[in-house]
């Protein structure tokens, strides 16, 4: 399968923190891939170097071809921050407009961005009059608004309802059907189970890269939670021995 | 085109918020109406510091709201989503000297228009070059406020510019102490600010009925200094970060 992103070797440090220490991994297009660690464990740092925003120490970073962050990316990445990054001082439907014009797109492709993400019924509302849930989706829409062929979500389902988690992931779903290269960071477990490949990361460093199934067979358990820590347990035991 | 989205997605902010196009309006007018209370019987006085005035007001406006709404652009992460799309850093910083620009328009014209006619404000020269002057203060006031807010982290910081670049500008530019009687070190420290030449400029326009090349030459300088501001904040956005 032909490969979106491509992370070699990265070296990023934070302060006097080393988040990232010699990072790689390779993402193949048209997948969904779930990014999985604890807080801390550098998966905000990892999604920044990819999209281009990250000052990093050493490494590669490849997306579609070309180095992250360069100018002919600009137009086919979208990036959604862990904190809501639009402008509360706007309207949903303007939050959207704007991104969409970024992107020499027209109105209604930035409504079409907000009906996606279920805010329809509060487009005209001003951003900082919605709940965190609403806000979370104002700036999904922002980073979807363009159709782009890489998509990094940073958390993009926490503090949603159940339902609308399930719509959003049937949508990230139907996205990555189309050809959408789809990476989602998220500690919640049971959304793991809906991507095509995990990435375990702790501490900065790489724990496992394999289909959920594959994850689960290689720790011996149907829970991924389990797998999860059993992987670090595993991986602890190797480094003390 | 970027720019003219950016410019109106400013704007749209400011529309949401009429408190602040409010105090953008209404405060240098009601600040000038205070003071021509207190030079009541003195009207040379007061045309002399109301002309000035008309200078200095849109120019601390709009340092403060430019450098408070950059900072926000930065901490709230719309800049750093920003960066990952096609948007330029002169369609930010243009589009912010643009949107502010026009909101100084607006309050110069208003304030102006005030002294002149309710006020009884008299210059020898005409009100068209007293508002350029005052917009052109507003744009270096823009363009301050975003290289200030690259070195503010908080808005407790960026509030905190105001005092260390407008009094200085304000205490030196020959409001207070004419500039031939400063001493020769203060003077040389006039001469670098660039407020002093827009009051220069205005203080040509309220003594002359036409034009002076002093007052062009002042412009010049002002634009000058808008110009260098605007280059060393475009070299404080960086795609990249820590």
């Amino acid at each position: 399968m032909e490969t979106a992103i491509e992370v070699r070797d990265l070296v990023v440090q934070r302060g006097a923190r080393t988040v990232l220490d010699g990072f790689s991994c390779a993402i193949p297009r048209g997948t969904v891939t779930g990014l999985l660690g604890p807080s801390g464990s550098g998966k905000t740092t990892l999604m920044r170097a990819i999209v281009g925003v990250q000052i990093i120490a050493s490494g590669t970073v490849t997306v579609l071809g070309h180095p992250a962050g360069s100018t002919p990316l600009r137009s086919r990445i979208g990036y959604l921050t862990q904190a809501p990054s639009v402008y509360a001082d706007l309207t949903v439907a303007e939050n959207a407009r704007y991104f969409a014009s970024l992107y020499r797109l027209d109105a209604a492709a930035a409504d079409a961005a907000v009906d996606a993400v279920g805010l329809t019924a509060a487009r005209g509302q001003l951003v900082a009059n919605l709940s965190g849930g609403q806000r979370s989706r104002a700036s999904l829409a922002c980073a979807i608004v363009s159709r782009p062929e890489v998509l990094i979500l940073d958390e993009p389902t926490v503090g949603q309802d159940p339902v609308l988690r399930d719509e959003l992931w049937d949508h990230f779903r139907r996205l990555a059907a189309d050809g959408t290269t789809v990476l989602v960071s998220s500690h919640v477990m049971d959304e793991a189970n809906r991507c095509d490949r995990l990435l375990l990361i702790r501490g900065g460093a790489l724990i496992a890269d394999d289909t959920p199934a594959a994850v689960k067979r290689a720790a011996g358990t149907d829970d991924l939670d389990q797998a999860f820590l059993t992987l670090i347990r595993r991986q602890e035991e190797v480094a003390t021995a | 085109m970027i720019l003219v989205s950016t410019v109106k997605r400013i704007l749209s902010q400011l529309r949401h918020d009429p408190r602040t196009i409010a105090m953008i309006i209404v405060v240098p007018t009601l600040l000038i109406t205070l003071m021509y209370f207190m030079y009541e019987g003195q009207p040379r006085v007061f045309d002399r510091i109301a002309l000035t005035m008309l200078g200095v007001f849109p120019f601390i406006v709009m340092f403060l709201i430019t450098s408070i709404a950059m900072l926000r652009e930065r901490t709230t992460g719309t800049l750093e989503r920003l960066f990952t799309t096609p948007v330029g850093k002169l369609d930010l910083l243009f589009g912010y000297g643009i949107a502010f620009g026009l909101a100084a328009t607006a309050q110069a014209a208003v304030a102006a228009g005030f002294a002149y006619w309710a006020l009884d404000m008299t210059t020898a020269g005409g009100i068209g070059l007293v508002i350029l002057i005052a917009v052109a203060n507003a744009v270096l006031g823009v363009a301050l406020g975003l290289l200030c807010s690259a070195f503010a982290r908080t808005e407790f910081q960026a509030v905190q510019f105001m005092p260390l670049v407008v009094a200085p500008q304000l205490l030196l530019c020959g409001l207070f102490v004419p500039r031939d009687d400063m001493a020769g070190w203060l003077q040389a420290i006039s001469n670098v600010l660039p407020m002093s030449y827009s009051v220069e400029a205005l203080t040509e326009v309220g003594m002359h009925a036409e034009p002076t090349g002093i007052m062009w030459r002042d412009l010049t300088v002002v634009v000058g200094a808008i110009v260098v501001a605007l280059v060393l904040g475009a070299a404080t956005l960086r795609r990249r970060t820590a």
